[in-house]
Formats: C-alpha cells, sequence, structure tokens
C-alpha cells in the first residue's frame, strides 16, 4: 500500500482484505475485487456475541476512536466517550470503529495502488456512497463473526452510515445512535463542500488528481477546503467567545495581509495541520459520498419507508447551535421514525458550540447517550 | 408537563391520577403517554405493567431526564405533532392533565383516538364545587388546589367541565368506556355512575375512551 506521507495509518490497530470472491458492488455500478478495511476494537466480544458497538465516524474522522492516533500522536477523536468507564464503557461493550471506504487512514481509497494499473488510483478510484461504505463495514462484521450490532453510534456523516446501517441491514441493529446528522445532504451544505473540493481542484499541484504520480501535494487547496469547512462546525457565538477580534500576538493591525487576528491563525492552523493527516482525493470522494446521501429517495420519496417494520430503538440526538446538521433536519429523522411507529428517543442539547459539540464533554448529551445505552442493554440483557 | 398540581403521593407511589391511569392499562400494550413529564407514569407503566411505552414531551429538561432514565421519549407538541404517526399504532394513547392546555383540545382528543385502540385522557374538572364556589363566592377566576396559578398565568386556555367533555365526545362518537372521578383529597370518588355528582365532586377525572 503506497503511503502518500511517513508514518503507519493503521498503528496498533488491524487491516483486513475483504471481497476476494465475493466482490463488493458498488452503488455507481463498479465491483470491487478486493478492498481492505482498517479498524479499532477495544474491550471484550461477550461469548453470546451480543455486545459489539460500532462507531461511524466523521468525515475527516478515522479508525483511531480512543487510542493515540498514530499520524498526529494525538488521543482518540471521542476519548472522552469511549473508554473503561466512559459513557460508551469499553469494559461492558466491544466497540469497533473502520475506516471509511474511500478513506485515507488504512481502508482503500483513492491514494492506494490500482492494480489494473500499478499505479494510485487517484480519480480512477469509482464513487463511493455512504450505503458504499456501510456494505463495507458489514463485510468487516461478517469477518469478525458479528451476526448483531447492539448498537451503531455515529456523528454528522457517521450518522448517515448509522441511519444507512439501520435501513439496510435492520435486524443487524438492537439500537441506533444519529448523532447531529440528516437523512439528506442539504443544499447549503453541498454547496459548502463544493467550495472545498474547487479549492483543491484549483490548486496547480493537485494534477488533475494525479498528484501522487506526479510528486506534489494540493497543499494549499486542501487547507482552503479545511479551513472554509472548519468554519461550518463551530457557532459564531463559540468563535466569538473563543477570538472575538483579537489580535495574534500583536498591538495593533498591519495595513497588510498577514493573519493579524487570532481567528484568522487558528483558521490557517488548522488548515495546516489537516493536510499532514488528510489525502486531498480522499476529501473529494468523501465529500461526494455525503452530498449525494439522501436515504429517502432510495424508499419511494418517503422516509418512513425506510424504517418501515424496525425492530431497532433509536436515539436522535442534535444541539442548539449546530447550523451545519440543525435540529430541523435531525426531527425529520424522528417524524419519519415516528411515522413508521419506530421506538425512538430525541433530544435536542442546550450549547453554543456548534456542530462540533457532539465530539466534546457535553453533560447533558452524554447523560441522554448514557441512559439510552444502558436502557437498551437492559432489553438486551447485558447489564449484569 | 403536568399543567395542573395533583395530590401528594406516598413515598414511592405515582400520583393517584396517574395511577388510576395504570389501572386502565391492560399489560404489555403498546401506549404513548403525551405531556410524559419527567417520565413517572411512563416508568411505572413500563416497569409494573410491562408496557412497550413512548412518551412526548414539550419541555427539554423533561425529555432529556426521561431518555437519562431509558424511557423513549421524544420533543414534540400534542397539537402538532400527532400527526406523524399512523392510524392505530397504540393500544392507549394517554393525555394526562394536558388537554386544558392544548390549543385544539378537540382535534387533538380526534387524533388521539386515530393513532390509539383506546384513549385515557384525565383533566382538572371546572365544574367542581369549589370551583363553583370561588367564581359565585369571589366572582374572581377560581384558584384551587387543583387549579392553582392565577389567570394570566395559567397555561390551563381550554378549561371544561364533566358535561362539556362529555358531549364532545358524543359528539365526535367517541365511546366511554369508564370514567373515575377523584376529589380534592386525592381519593377515588365513591359515587361513579352518576355524570352529575362526579361533576360536582371530582376535582379531576380521568376517562377511558374507545372510538365507536
Amino acid at each position: 500500500m503506497n503511503q502518500y506521507k511517513a508514518g503507519n495509518p493503521i498503528g496498533d490497530g488491524q487491516a483486513v482484505t475483504l471481497g476476494a470472491g465475493n466482490p463488493l458492488g458498488l452503488d455507481c455500478g463498479v465491483d470491487l475485487a478486493e478492498f481492505t478495511i482498517a479498524y479499532q476494537t477495544y474491550g471484550a466480544l461477550n461469548p453470546a456475541r451480543s455486545n459489539a458497538v460500532l462507531i461511524c465516524h466523521a468525515l475527516t474522522g478515522d479508525q483511531h476512536v480512543a487510542s493515540t492516533n498514530p499520524i498526529t500522536g494525538k488521543p482518540g477523536w471521542w476519548s472522552v466517550a469511549v473508554g473503561p468507564g466512559l459513557i460508551i464503557d469499553t469494559d461492558k461493550y466491544f466497540v469497533i470503529c473502520s475506516n471509511v471506504l474511500g478513506g485515507c487512514m488504512g481502508s482503500t481509497g483513492p491514494k492506494d495502488i490500482d492494480p489494473g494499473t500499478g499505479q494510485p488510483f487517484g480519480l480512477n478510484f469509482p464513487v463511493i456512497t455512504i450505503a458504499d461504505m456501510v456494505r463495507a463495514q458489514a463485510r468487516l462484521l461478517d469477518h469478525l463473526g458479528i451476526e448483531q450490532l447492539f448498537c451503531v453510534i455515529g456523528g454528522s456523516m457517521g450518522g448517515m452510515q448509522v441511519l444507512q446501517w439501520a435501513a439496510t441491514y435492520p435486524e443487524r441493529v438492537f439500537a441506533a445512535v444519529p448523532i447531529a446528522t440528516a437523512a439528506r445532504h442539504s443544499a447549503q451544505n453541498i454547496a459548502f463542500h463544493e467550495v472545498g473540493r474547487q479549492a483543491i481542484v484549483a490548486d496547480p499541484d493537485w494534477r488533475g488528481g494525479d498528484y501522487l504520480n506526479q510528486g506534489t501535494t494540493p497543499r494549499a487547496g486542501l487547507a482552503v477546503a479545511r479551513m472554509a469547512a472548519h468554519i461550518t462546525y463551530l457557532s459564531e457565538a463559540a468563535l466569538h467567545r473563543k477570538f472575538g477580534r483579537n489580535l495574534q500576538n500583536r498591538e495593533k493591525v498591519t495595513f497588510g495581509f498577514e493573519a493579524d487576528f487570532q481567528v484568522e491563525s487558528y483558521l490557517r492552523h488548522q488548515g495546516s495541520t489537516f493536510v499532514e493527516r488528510f489525502d486531498a482525493n480522499s476529501y473529494l470522494y468523501i465529500t461526494r459520498a455525503m452530498d449525494y446521501f439522501d436515504l429517502a429517495t432510495l424508499h419511494g420519496g418517503q422516509l418512513a419507508n425506510a424504517f418501515r417494520n424496525t425492530k431497532t430503538r433509536f436515539c436522535s440526538v442534535s444541539f442548539t447551535s449546530d447550523w451545519l446538521f440543525p435540529t430541523v433536519e435531525n426531527k425529520a429523522i424522528v417524524h419519519a421514525l415516528n411515522a413508521a411507529a419506530a421506538n425512538v428517543s430525541f433530544v435536542e442539547v442546550e450549547t453554543d458550540k456548534g456542530h462540533d459539540a457532539f465530539l466534546l464533554d457535553e453533560p447533558e448529551f452524554f447523560k441522554t447517550l448514557g441512559g439510552f445505552l444502558n436502557g437498551c442493554a437492559e432489553h438486551r440483557g447485558l447489564n449484569k | 408537563m403536568s399543567y395542573a398540581t395533583g395530590t401528594d403521593a406516598r413515598p414511592g407511589d405515582i400520583r393517584v391520577d396517574l395511577q388510576l391511569i395504570a389501572n386502565m392499562v391492560a399489560p404489555q400494550a403498546r401506549v404513548l403517554d403525551i405531556g410524559c413529564g419527567d417520565g413517572a407514569l411512563l416508568h411505572h407503566l413500563t416497569r409494573f405493567k410491562k408496557v412497550d411505552g413512548r412518551g412526548m414531551e414539550l419541555s427539554q429538561s423533561g425529555v432529556n431526564a426521561c431518555v437519562a432514565q431509558g424511557l423513549s421519549v421524544i420533543q414534540g407538541d400534542a397539537d402538532t405533532d400527532l400527526r406523524d404517526y399512523p392510524t392505530a399504532a397504540f393500544d392507549y394513547v394517554i393525555l394526562s392533565q394536558t388537554l386544558q392546555a392544548t390549543r385544539h383540545p378537540r382535534a387533538v382528543l380526534e387524533e388521539m383516538l386515530r393513532i390509539g385502540r383506546h384513549a385515557i385522557v384525565s383533566f382538572p374538572n371546572f365544574g367542581h364545587w369549589r370551583v363553583r364556589w370561588h367564581l359565585l363566592w369571589h366572582g374572581t377566576m377560581p384558584v384551587t388546589p387543583t387549579l392553582d396559578q392565577p389567570w394570566y398565568a395559567t397555561p390551563n386556555i381550554h378549561l371544561c367541565t364533566v358535561h362539556d367533555f362529555e358531549a364532545l365526545c358524543r359528539e365526535l362518537g367517541i365511546v366511554i368506556e369508564r370514567r373515575h372521578a377523584v376529589t380534592a383529597h386525592g381519593t377515588r370518588s365513591a359515587i361513579q355512575s352518576s355524570g352529575g355528582f362526579a361533576n360536582l365532586f371530582g376535582a379531576q377525572v380521568v376517562y377511558l375512551l374507545r372510538r365507536r
């Protein structure tokens, strides 16, 4: 596997190559003969194989949910919630998190070698969808010998995967927690993604997507994409509280275009560190998968049809200051679940931290998640 | 949320009007509790009647408290959100002490009996002798132990009497299966048969209803 930068993205986790003799049929019509899924597990599977929790990561997340990220050296992206004695208690649950298909942390994606040409896929990689990501995860569960998940949990794009899981494999999902997400990507969100993609494509170092062969990296383009996206993950109140109009290491403005303001410096930092850990083409493919997501159209235009006769127990969570996946989008999911007479809880958490609140230590959110999981565990017979 | 205060519960028990409601619910039924507050009734029904229970609650703090104890509850409004549910989705749809606080009680009642085979409704009875006496004697809007808010602060915008409610049921073709009156002391009224007595001595009333 060709690495676009130094470092082993799999770290202390595992990777398995699936699909041999049983290709993965993608929504775009292409069959993936062989594909690799990189994943991490925490805790132990119980003898009944009934305590598995699948955590689905967001757009730029990865499988390192609760252990040190081998590329950045930082703690796992949800280490505040996943671990021994925490809300998603790895003493009780067997937690699985896999890098999505199309990703760049060890699962097959556009930076990997196309066996047909011996060159990195680049733009020859097939366009993937949220449903493709979920089908690939289902293959991983088959490999691990897990018939039914106790729970599928995810925020943002992870929440889209949760909904897709519940719709495609209802009998394999005992409980589902879609957080700060939507059953379809909104026009505004597609618009933001398009800004990011155009920033990458406009970078001369992108080389028509062939930058790995040509030895360049579209750093500037990917950094701008990240900067624009990062604004949407926060809120005006959070940005103001954090930075206000404070100047960066200076007494007064410089009458130039350096990063005078702290918020500029912060965004530039976000952009440049992101480039160190993420592949530009992966960013194109994964944002596209989110844009294409519209669960209702796959079910005759009626979202409720996606959940007809479901036995899965749902808990939907939104955050008041999230303008990327606002409460109204999450409530549309809840309305559809009600229309399907599904077992659903819904909580809106008061916070000014924006979309990113789902990654943070929000007491009300954790109380809800903990209560829901514990109630479900009672029904599943997991509480001793 | 409960808009009328009930009587004090005994330790480890639920309010007497909630206990009356619980008694009307068959074990293992599918139940929707609208305005479920902090989940006291739903918790009781889940634990002791083994129902498949769901709740709807207007206040986010109530919803969060319910979900945190493992109950299936969503944030929603009886006036607008019942239409999402499919017909005959539940065996019982419960509306405790909330009908009088809805904007469209008639539509809410119809929706309850669309989505449930039975509806259980309780409300503070405005025909109670104490209410009548207060208005007659003081000439001001009644404030009683059951209706304890002054007129400008009360969420109860559609108060009715036993007679009013039963007239609406007749008009909508709703069958009254059972009626219990609860006295101001929180005891079940001894005289259940007569609507006139219930209207005079019931501070609160609880109805079990079904479609004709």
